[in-house]
């Protein structure tokens, strides 16, 4: 059977203003994805803790009145990948822009799911709504769940009865919380203590030129201006921090340096912080440092390989590129005279493998470049070894 | 002397003639002897008042006394004062002592004026005769046997008995005009939000605003000034520059003509069926005494004031049962003693801890707010309080005060109109539109009915007219002697001074107790 899913979202971004909600209004949104209805603030009314304290539940009231925005997006989500990257791109943006943390296990950014299914082109089914999603990956276990569950329910002849639920991360189900008959009539009316803001449209520009540049921009920009991959620039720009430290690592390696920088910035910097489990501000090497490890690599004094070691000395030691090389005899041999002289004695002492090699086997190469590497503890430049091992042999 | 006004008393401390604790002890002397049968405070508490009454007499003596230190006052009881008792006349509150200090309290606190207790008052300000208290209702001094009016009657009663020389009080439809009318005192409400409302127990938030009750216009002024002013912790306290209410009334104006220019509107909407006789006929003559200093207009059109009474019940209980809503039993206040789970202790709680008439406000709030009449009333009313604030800055463009009466009828009996919500509602016929708008509203005593009941002025002026407001009011308080009338009960209190030196029974100042 054929089944379409529908999704919106609704994200509470608790905002990272100093004060609590009546004192004053936080900055107005930059960037529209098209899905967006509307985003409006609310004050947070504190939870209800019914894990904590067996048979009892406990109120705590500490974020009681700390301002929220809560983002609405039409039902324009077809899946739960579709969901949680547009979650993900409201993540990135909300954090970019200072507006919310986004530290998503204090409750900073969460997410509501209203899930329905419906037959392609019918309209739109009942939903239910899955309140209070803390994680992408809960997210995505949540909307799938419920998914299944609707087709399961309408498969079988019953009805989706609109509703909310919770997710438990531990049966990865969601379960009723109420429906819709148990639903208040909150009785809203406009507030008298809260009185109707006028936005100057100077103030409205004031904000919008002192907005730092969006990530979908900054990522085209990457694109075009340093000729990127889309997985280069999109990977640079999930994180403010991360596309902060390029661009500074670019401005000391010279543009004509990017994909390098790109390369180690979202590789071995990454990688490492990633072991270590820290963040990119945690990072025990500033981009100054890498730029110069970047130079030392395009100007062919470091291989790849010698500029991993270096980058491991900076890591755990500090200290910048050119005194490590110095220090631990790390420079590539640039030298052809002295790599000659290697290659001589390596062919001299390998005579089989240059008559295997002679005989057509081309394996036999590699095993003397192997060899000539070996002697010079990797530090020989292994295209010039190519190089003159061909010509020696040809 | 009982009668002495703030600018008297004031005088008397300034040239040393008596000391803050002096005066505050003969006022807590009278209220021991009086408020056993006026029931105007809920709270006298001696101590506290006279270290008050002490630290001020201190600043004195350190030469730093500001125009008012030293000299007493009485606060209604719906303003949060620190270590008080504060109940808003509900037993919800019965046990809530304040932490903290109201921005109008604060401000007394500043300016050095001792506390004399916290009046009585309809429960959370809902009503009209103080009938809706807790604890019970207020006597009017001018007899016993009739009410203050409300919600402000135990500060309208208690200046009016010479108990305080002078008392807050808050007004969401009248509630400070109208008590004032049938105590005969002077009392004022400002435009919205001249005066904080931080830490007054909201009732309708968009209607209420607190003012002052005094003997005359120029204490009013005095007060004024000490109670107005921005301030940050209410969204809606407005920022202007800080003014003397009381600048016109010192300086000196012209004799003969003091109200030269003055253009007065004379709605004919205020003087319809229900104003009876007496009160009609005072409103008349204080107004004929105006004409001869300044320039009435008759045909001054101002809303319909039943329109204005229709669309505040919509409005004001929609706002009152929201407000009143976090009054749970869960934080602090009243809680049920016997409940069987959480909604159990909820219910039990506002059954047992509201009155009838917060019920009846509750209800008729919830409903109009409800989803599907939501439209057809709470939408309708905001319209028809748009049309009345038009209506008024209409009538400004011709005028420059409106004239009439405070309220339909003099002070009624005990009981007579407690069974009849409607009746009731209709004592605040001619104060309500001025909530709405939003306008300063003041009332001044001009004469008295057939049985000696005072009868009260309505002066309504424009957005921010305080100052010229009361100028008005302090000329026609020069030019007559309503005000300078006596009750019977302030009377007995003006005699017993002197009985007391010939007695000389030894003067009050006991322990605080809950009366």
């Amino acid at each position: 059977m054929n089944w379409e899913t529908v999704i919106g979202l609704e994200v509470h971004t608790q905002l990272t203003t100093k004060s609590k909600i009546f004192s004053g209004a936080s900055t107005a949104f930059g960037a529209e994805p098209n899905t967006i209805t509307r985003a409006h603030l609310e004050e947070d009314a504190g939870k209800s803790l019914h894990e904590d304290f067996a048979g009892m539940t406990g109120i705590d009231l500490n974020r009681a009145g700390t301002p929220l925005l809560e983002i609405v997006s039409e039902p324009d989500m077809r899946s739960a990948k579709e969901a949680v990257a547009y979650a993900k791109a409201l993540h990135t943006l909300v954090t970019w822009i200072g507006t919310c943390d986004g530290n998503m296990q204090e409750g900073s950014f969460r997410c509501d799911a209203n899930v329905s299914v419906r037959r392609p082109g019918e309209p739109l089914g009942t939903r239910r709504e899955i309140k209070n999603l803390n994680s992408f990956r809960f997210l995505e276990q949540a909307i799938n769940y419920e998914v299944r569950w609707q087709i399961e329910q309408i498969e079988d002849g019953h009805k989706i009865q609109q509703a909310t639920v919770l997710f438990d991360p531990d049966t990865g189900e969601t379960r009723m919380m109420r429906t819709k008959e148990d639903a208040h009539d909150y009785r809203y009316f406009p507030d008298p203590d809260l009185l109707p803001v006028k936005l100057e449209e100077d103030w409205i520009e004031q904000i919008r030129s002192t907005m730092p540049e969006l990530p979908g921009a900054m990522c085209e920009r990457f694109q075009r201006d340093y000729g990127l991959s889309v997985y280069d620039a999109a990977g640079l720009t999930s994180q403010r921090e991360a596309a902060a430290f390029f661009t500074d690592t670019l401005a000391l390696a010279g543009e004509a340096n990017a994909k390098l920088v790109a390369n180690w910035v979202q590789g071995e910097l990454s990688a490492s912080l990633n072991r270590e489990e820290k963040s990119i501000a945690e990072a025990p090497i500033a981009p100054a440092q890498l730029a110069g490890l970047i130079k030392r690599i395009a100007d062919g004094t470091l291989s790849n390989k010698l500029a991993k070691q270096v980058f491991e000395v900076m890591w755990t030691e500090g200290g910048e590129v050119d005194a490590i090389i110095e220090a631990k005899g790390l420079k590539q041999m640039s030298d052809s005279g002295e790599v000659e002289r290697i290659i001589d004695e390596v062919l001299a002492a390998n005579a089989k493998s240059v008559e295997e090699f002679r005989a057509g086997k081309e394996k036999a190469f590699n095993a003397l470049v192997g060899q000539v590497m070996k002697a010079t503890k990797g530090k020989a430049n292994p295209s010039q070894v190519n190089e003159l091992l061909k010509n020696k042999l040809g | 002397m009982a009668h002495s006004t703030l600018k008297q008393l004031a005088d008397l401390l300034a040239t040393g003639k008596t000391s803050s604790v002096e005066l505050s002890q003969d006022y807590l002397g009278r209220i021991t002897r009086q408020n056993p049968g006026l029931n105007a405070f809920i709270t006298v508490d001696a101590e506290r008042t006279l270290a008050e009454a002490r630290a001020a007499d201190a600043v004195r003596a350190a030469g730093q006394a500001g125009p008012l230190t030293g000299v007493p006052i009485a606060h209604k009881d719906i303003f949060c004062a620190e270590g008080w008792l504060t109940t808003c006349g509900s037993k919800m509150l019965h046990n809530f002592v304040s932490p903290y200090d109201a921005h109008v309290i604060s401000q007394f606190k500043a300016a050095g004026m001792p506390t004399l207790g916290k009046t009585n008052m309809d429960e959370f300000a809902m009503g009209s005769s103080n009938e809706t208290s807790f604890y019970g209702p207020v006597k009017n001094p001018w007899d016993t046997a009739r009410v203050p009016g409300g919600s402000s009657g135990g500060s309208a009663a208690c200046v009016a008995a010479g108990l305080a020389p002078a008392a807050t009080g808050t007004d969401t439809g009248g509630s400070i005009r109208q008590p004032a009318a049938l105590c005969g005192i002077t009392g004022l409400k400002p435009t919205y939000g001249v005066v904080s409302r931080y830490g007054m127990i909201a009732f309708a938030s968009s209607l209420d605003q607190a003012g002052p009750m005094a003997q005359t216009a120029e204490d009013c002024g005095l007060l004024l000034n000490v109670m107005a002013g921005f301030d940050p912790r209410d969204s809606t306290s407005l920022e202007r520059e800080k003014e003397d209410y009381a600048r016109d009334l010192a300086e000196p104006h012209d004799l003969i003509k003091p109200l030269a220019g003055l253009r007065i509107g004379l709605p004919k909407e205020f003087f319809g069926a229900g104003l009876t006789g007496d009160t009609a006929k005072a409103v008349q003559d204080a107004i004929a005494q105006f004409k001869s200093s300044a320039l009435p207009r008759s045909k001054s059109a101002c809303p319909t004031p039943g329109l204005s009474v229709a669309a505040y019940y919509v409005i004001a209980p929609a706002e009152a049962s929201s407000n009143l809503s976090r009054f749970d039993g869960v934080r602090y206040g009243y809680r049920t003693h016997d409940y069987a789970d959480l909604t159990d202790m909820y219910e039990k709680t506002r059954a047992e801890g509201f009155g009838a008439e917060v019920k009846r406000r509750i209800l008729i709030g919830t409903y109009v707010l409800s989803h599907g009449y939501y439209d057809a009333y709470y939408i309708q009313a905001q319209k028809l309080r748009r049309l009345i604030a038009q209506d008024f800055a209409e009538a400004y463009k011709h005028c420059d005060v409106i004239l009439g009466p405070t309220a339909p009828t003099t002070a009624f009996k005990l009981g007579e109109k407690a069974d009849d919500p409607v009746q009731m509602y209709l004592s605040d016929i001619y104060t309500i539109a001025v909530n709405l708008a939003g306008l300063p509203g003041m009332s001044l005593p001009c004469g008295f009915d057939a049985l000696g009941l005072p009868i009260g002025l309505q002066l309504i002026g424009d957005y921010f007219s305080e100052a010229r407001m009361l100028n008005v009011a302090h000329q026609y308080q020069l030019a007559t002697d309503w005000h300078l009338q006596l009750s019977p009960i302030m009377r007995m209190e003006t005699e017993y001074k002197a009985l007391d030196a010939l007695l000389s029974v030894p003067e009050a100042g006991k322990k605080g107790t809950m009366v």
